[in-house]
């Protein structure tokens, strides 16, 4: 229900049509082809709303009018203050378009005009446009944004190779340790197991502080380099508030996560495949690649669909370790949730990671199935 | 696991380099956290082993509680720092994480139990939609679900609110329950439910006395599952809850954006030695659900 409401969101632009109705109902009228600027009774009926709308309902349509093009905001706010002027004097222009141009020119421009266009209808994907980098131009075509504002693609792209890249060392790291647990006498496997429960229950805001501490320029890894000599005293590594630092805080976050599936896919491998092949004449090597690996290739699936899963949608950590150019696309969600209130682009950032995620979801309930989740 | 005595050197090595591996993982994996228990206790408030701390024997002057003192609102001179701020906000958060993981979980745990009973009939229509949306909080990345919650919340009025936080914390925490609850009844004999039911047991009757003690084990490390979800809540509280709705994971992240303070880490450890308590009791109930059942070891 709540992500229902969220989805409204991003595709919602109602709250304007609230404010200037009659506006965009005489706007809808006027014939773009034959006059270069809109007839008088979109003038008239703007002067009309300015002047009796509620002023908190004005100033939130004003930020929205902001996002399709810089430079309204001002403009309105500046000319609706000549309007209360005059209307308080009881005065009414003759005509209200050259009224509304003589207090500023801009009202002259036809790009203002044009940029409303966008606004005019009670639902729009231009949240979802922006979240790609996209924008609509004077004629209501989709085209990228300006260089210095393309941010979100790029950032797609590089919460998606923090999300490979961690999978991928998760792999690498859990398969052998799951081997081992798999292969111990219980007694030993059980004891060993504490390792990788114990992060598994921490809270995630310790692990990463203990990762900052670990990691900073006078934190413990530094600090043992430069005692093994291995770096000098002012050559520390910048190794935390950047990428590494987010991408090793998170394989070691997320690194239960694949040891987990894959150890319950290999306990029930049974070890007599291995001795049975080595018995028909492979080398060890052949006979892992061939008769052992096949058989975890539900778990590595498993395990590698959660810990992608998870990295991309992964919030704290990257805000907390990443710094500047660490950051993924969920502190974006969370920027424009809290700190810059555009809620529509927050919600279509959020929908898209959404859509994303329910691909995978489908493909883990195919693979797996979603109720042979185990935890511990 | 050890190897042959008849294997070749060429294997030996792949062997002990494969134990390496391994061990230089589990190191990875805990090493953090063992690191910050000493650093802790710690006399200097800059988080880093000292020289004087890596003497031997100890230096007592390298070492003191001062941080804990602060963090239980303790704010005299000797323990109070220029750098590091003293208040009792980390005993506010402390009660109000308690409150809130108590309350959710409690919710969550009976919530998720009837799911979990319903769900394990043989002929419940739907099974598999309904479990996937139970099970979805857990999959959706937090921060979807925060932006969701929020937007809804804001419409219903629930922001800023302490029921607002526990009903969200109770939708991330059932499907915890679920799952372990689930887990449970696969070795469980519905044939007992009918015998009590022959003997003429009441419904309820049968639950309290038939069904709840043999998922007791189940519902319990479920319960401790949500409650540590609810306590470690960070994105949820930062969206949802007031300046004064303080709880120990808000403190932590303000803590850790700002300047990390050794007091954060006197935190992380109680946490720590929560988190080892929460993991032996769930190891050993696990343990005691299979004797139960009578399926012997994994």
């Amino acid at each position: 229900m709540p992500i229902g409401d969220m989805l409204l969101r991003s595709v919602d632009d109602s709250q304007i049509n609230t404010v200037f109705p009659n506006t965009f109902n005489e706007y809808k009228k006027w014939d773009k082809k034959k006059d270069e600027l809109p007839p008088e009774e979109v003038y008239k009926a703007l002067f009309e709303e300015l002047a009796y709308g509620e002023k908190i309902q004005v100033g939130r349509a004003l930020t929205r009018m902001n996002y399709s093009k810089s430079g309204w905001k001002s403009l309105i706010k500046k000319t609706s203050r000549e309007i209360k002027k005059i209307v308080k004097k009881n005065e009414f222009p003759d005509s209200y378009k050259n009224f509304l141009i003589e207090t500023n020119e801009k009202w002259a421009d036809p790009t203002y005009w044009y940029a409303v266009g966008q606004m005019v209808n009670t639902k729009t994907p231009i949240y979802y446009y922006n979240a790609i980098d996209r924008t609509y131009d004077e004629n209501q075509n989709v085209v990228q944004q300006i260089e210095n504002r393309r941010v979100y693609v790029q950032t797609w792209i590089k919460t998606f190779k923090v999300s490979v890249y961690v999978t991928f060392f998760c792999l690498i790291l859990g398969f052998p340790v799951a081997h081992l647990l798999a292969n111990l006498p219980l007694r030993y496997s059980n004891l060993l197991m504490i390792f990788v429960l114990l992060p598994f229950w921490t809270s995630l805001l310790v692990r990463t502080t203990a990762w900052i501490i670990m990691l900073q320029q006078n934190g413990v890894i530094n600090g043992i380099l430069v005692w093994l000599g291995v770096i000098s005293e002012d050559g520390r590594i910048q190794m935390v508030y950047n990428e590494t630092g987010t991408l090793i805080a998170m394989t070691q976050i997320l690194l239960p996560f694949m040891i987990l599936p894959l150890y319950s896919v290999m306990r029930v491998i049974p070890k007599s495949h291995m001795r049975a092949a080595q018995n028909l004449g492979a080398k060890p090597a052949l006979a892992f690649w061939k008769v052992y690996l096949p058989q975890t290739i539900p778990g590595m699936s498993a395990g590698g669909l959660l810990v992608f899963v998870l990295a991309i949608g992964y919030f704290i950590t990257p805000e907390l370790v990443g710094g500047k150019d660490g950051k993924l696309i969920g502190s974006w969600i969370a920027y424009h949730l809290k700190t810059t209130l555009n809620w529509g682009l927050c919600a279509a950032l959020g929908a898209i990671l959404l859509g994303i995620m329910l691909v995978f979801y489908w493909l883990y309930n195919k693979i797996v199935g979603i109720d042979n989740i185990k935890l511990g | 696991m050890a190897l042959p005595s008849y294997a070749t050197p060429v294997q030996r090595t792949y062997y002990y380099t494969y134990l390496f591996f391994c061990a230089v993982v589990f190191f990875f994996l805990v090493a953090p956290l063992m690191a910050i228990i000493p650093i802790s206790f710690s006399v200097s408030p800059f988080m880093v082993f000292t020289d004087e701390m890596l003497t031997w024997p100890p230096d007592p002057d390298a070492w003191s509680l001062r941080w804990y003192k602060n963090m239980i609102g303790n704010c005299s001179a000797d323990v109070v720092s220029s750098t590091v701020p003293c208040s009792d906000k980390w005993v506010t958060g402390t009660i109000n994480s308690f409150f809130i993981g108590f309350v959710a979980t409690f919710i969550a745990t009976a919530l998720g139990t009837l799911a979990a009973l319903g769900l394990s009939r043989p002929h419940m229509p739907y099974k598999g939609l309904i479990m996937a949306i139970l099970i979805s909080p857990m999959i959706v990345p937090l921060i979807i679900t925060a932006a969701g919650m929020f937007f809804f919340y804001a419409r219903i009025n629930l922001v800023y609110s302490f029921t607002g936080i526990i009903l969200a914390h109770v939708a991330l925490a059932t499907p915890f329950v679920v799952i372990t609850v689930t887990a449970t009844l696969v070795g469980f004999d519905m044939n007992m439910v009918k015998a009590s039911q022959s003997l003429g047991a009441k419904p309820l009757r049968t639950f309290f006395k038939i069904i709840m003690p043999l998922i007791l084990p189940g519902v319990i490390s479920g319960a401790l599952f949500a409650f540590i979800t609810s306590f470690d809540e960070v994105v949820i509280v930062m969206f949802m809850a007031s300046l004064d709705q303080l709880t120990i994971p808000k403190q932590m992240w303000a803590g850790i954006r700002q300047e990390i303070s050794p007091v954060i880490l006197c935190m992380a450890t109680c946490l720590v030695v929560l988190s080892i308590f929460l993991l032996t009791t769930v190891e050993l109930l696990r343990r005691r659900s299979e004797k139960l059942r009578g399926i012997t070891a994994r």
